[in-house]
């Protein structure tokens, strides 16, 4: 119970945006893209909300997770890839390529303009 | 895993390159194989985040509240079946979860948790605030309630029970607040306007008619 302070630590949410009512909702914008496919996949049947709350749990629950929650949406893109890779939609290389080909892309990106994956350099050799 | 960076970090000085983050650039794989795939796509997706960001929120489930205090019957069906209840009023869970209405009396204040994960009813009240999902909040909360409450500000007299409710994938809960003194003849928009998300969670309480002048 280290994590918990007499004073507000469910409340301690230094840096996050706000939304309407000055909550914060999510703490970067891949966050709210994660979650946002994740509900246009289940919308499409391609699993069960079942199905998703126990990858997601699973992947909560694994040791090592971080008191304060901050790793909540990482554990919800582990979640996801991991129904992903068993629903045979990807595979586990298949996306870490794609990863490290999206990080490529982003160094080779001048700043202030998108970035595309056709801007990774090992893509377009 | 992903690296965070911590505020006064070097970035700043290098105004040139772009850098994403393991999680930028896994959730960006994910997009990307996922329409080409043709199971998203980039609109749609926007669309999602922009509907649980500013359209949905906290207000939808402030209306079904504000409906039950000033209106017995829909309370009474609120309380018999709450998916239909609310569904009338237009909000239903994109999850297909069933909702059920817990409703705060003088001798009972009822509390929100997911222990499992943090199953939350987004149709209602938007999407979850980030101690909802912290393991203290979820972990504490069914052993001290009190102990939590009182975090938020919340002390609630020694005689008064509190009930702590379990979220799972199928059930979420609904807390309707007791409607605070001094709001008779009010309209349901002004009751709805002392309806805040945390009452409904069960971590406050409607706000009075005074707080919100």
């Amino acid at each position: 119970m280290s994590a918990c302070k007499a004073s507000s630590p469910l409340l301690a949410s230094a840096g996050l945006p706000r939304a309407a009512d000055g909550e914060p909702v999510f703490a970067e914008p891949w966050q709210a893209t994660a979650f946002a496919m994740t509900v246009r996949l289940h919308d499409q049947g391609l699993f069960s909300w079942e199905t998703w709350a126990e990858a997601l749990s699973a992947e909560l629950h694994k040791p090592g997770r971080k008191a304060d929650g901050s790793d909540y949406y990482d554990c919800w893109v582990a979640a996801l890839s991991e129904l992903l890779t068993r629903l045979s939609v990807a595979s586990g290389p298949e996306l870490e390529a794609l990863t490290r080909s999206w990080q490529r892309a982003a160094e080779a990106t001048p700043h202030g303009k998108p970035i595309v994956i056709e801007n990774d350099p090992l893509r377009r050799g | 895993m992903s690296e965070h960076r911590h505020g006064d970090g070097p970035e700043h000085d290098q105004p040139h390159d772009n850098h994403f983050t393991d999680m930028e650039a896994r959730v960006k794989a994910l997009e990307s194989l996922l329409t080409e795939k043709g199971l998203i796509d980039p609109a749609a997706i926007d669309a999602i985040v922009e509907t649980y960001e500013t359209k949905v929120g906290p207000r939808n489930g402030a209306r079904v509240v504000a409906r039950a205090w000033a209106d017995a019957s829909f309370a009474e069906w609120l309380r018999r079946d709450a998916t239909a209840a609310i569904a009338s009023l237009g909000f239903t869970g994109r999850q297909g979860e069933h909702m059920r209405a817990v409703f705060n009396t003088p001798e009972t204040h009822n509390l929100v948790v997911c222990t499992l994960c943090s199953c939350y009813p987004w149709a209602v009240l938007g999407l979850p605030p980030v101690w909802y999902k912290a393991p203290p909040y979820r972990s504490r909360v069914v052993i001290d309630p009190r102990g939590v409450l009182a975090e938020f500000g919340l002390d609630l007299p020694a005689d008064k029970k509190v009930r702590v409710w379990d979220s799972t994938a199928e059930l979420r809960y609904l807390v309707v607040p007791e409607r605070p003194d001094g709001t008779e003849g009010f309209s349901e928009e002004a009751l709805a306007d002392l309806v805040t998300r945390d009452s409904m969670i069960g971590t406050g309480l409607a706000l009075s008619p005074e707080a919100v002048r």
